[in-house]
């Protein structure tokens, strides 16, 4: 995908707004008959009817522009991704607490550039929240141009420091393609890692 | 007996999880400048609402109001990184932090160039709009 056709992605050529199609919408509805279904705490197969009636209502009156998917999603490699995303979350949690506690004021951050591979919205949103989740490290600014994600990274002394942040966050987005990403960004990450395990041996 | 084990495990959450509400609020004190200040005002809570409400599931003992705390935990994951976001946009853009707590400062020169390229525009095209630098 061009990014220029990225840019106008949410526009057709006469400049009106696109619609994202049913099945676009498919896993928007799902979640969101899922909700219902908590709220009410009854998943009653009724219930979830009348909900997902509500949701197709929702979706018709507040249109939202397509939300492009890879097509592919591993789930095993999902699980994964939550268990070590929660021990992060634990272990960063205790992190920013001693910083807090025995460092305060002279805690030192920076602000990190961190240039994706990804072109998708959908990606580079997943990053940032993951990695915003995660204590220590939150997204400034975003150039959604070139997918550039500017960051505030909490407890940075060194430029080490700092390269240390922007292979984290590559990381991240590493193992999100391989969850959800294109076939083509999967095909790219692995020619990205044979030419580095080519220059290390 | 597993009454007493599960109140032990809901207890040790709830304590743990009031922790990170006490680790973020001496977060707000003691963190130099508004920038880092906002890591302890939205991430502690990430962890410290998980353990609350795994400690409320434990002792509710009823399956159908696991959803709910599941569905309040992802609307908090989904909330608190943009609010962190927008704060920390409008606080860099409006120069609220102290440039000797960073270490470097990679995104200062794309705001600088920008802003020339912005000063430029408005002498020769006065009403451009400027949609090239971040959308």
């Amino acid at each position: 995908m061009s990014q220029d056709q990225r840019l106008n992605d949410a526009k057709d050529e006469q400049g009106t707004p696109q619609h994202a199609t049913l099945r676009q919408e498919l896993p928007l509805l799902v979640g969101m008959m899922l909700v219902w279904g908590a709220l009410w705490q009854d998943f009653a197969p009724g219930n979830l009817v009348f909900g997902l009636l509500i949701s197709l209502l929702l979706v018709r009156v507040f249109r939202l522009p397509p939300v492009i998917l890879s097509g592919r999603f591993n789930i095993l490699r999902a699980i994964g991704f939550i268990g070590i995303f929660l021990w992060d979350v634990v272990r960063a949690s205790f992190e920013v607490m001693y910083l807090a506690i025995f460092r305060g004021p002279r805690t030192t951050s920076a602000v990190v550039a961190v240039e994706l591979r990804t072109e998708s919205d959908l990606l580079v949103t997943f990053v940032g929240h993951v990695l915003t989740l995660v204590p220590g490290s939150y997204i400034v600014e975003v150039d959604r141009r070139t997918s550039t994600l500017y960051l505030h990274v909490l407890n940075v002394n060194s430029t080490q420091d700092a390269e240390k942040a922007r292979a984290a966050v590559l990381k991240i987005e590493e193992r999100l393609i391989r969850i959800m990403g294109t076939k083509e960004e999967l095909a790219a990450l692995a020619t990205e890692k044979s030419s580095v395990s080519k220059e290390e041996g | 007996m597993w009454d007493t084990i599960i109140d032990v495990i809901a207890g040790t959450f709830m304590i743990l999880g009031c922790m990170m509400s006490l680790a973020a609020g001496i977060g707000m004190l003691r963190f130099p400048d508004l920038l880092s200040r906002l890591h302890a005002a939205t991430k502690p809570q990430v962890l410290g609402l998980l353990l609350l409400l795994s400690a409320l599931a434990l002792e509710l003992r009823s399956w159908s109001v696991v959803p709910v705390l599941i569905l309040a935990w992802l609307l908090q994951l989904l909330t608190a990184p943009i609010s962190a976001h927008m704060v920390g946009r409008a606080g860099y853009r409006t120069r609220h932090l102290k440039r000797e707590t960073l270490v470097t400062d990679e995104l200062a020169a794309v705001v600088a160039a920008a802003g020339e390229r912005e000063d430029h525009e408005n002498v020769t095209k006065p009403s451009t709009d400027r949609t090239d630098f971040i959308d």
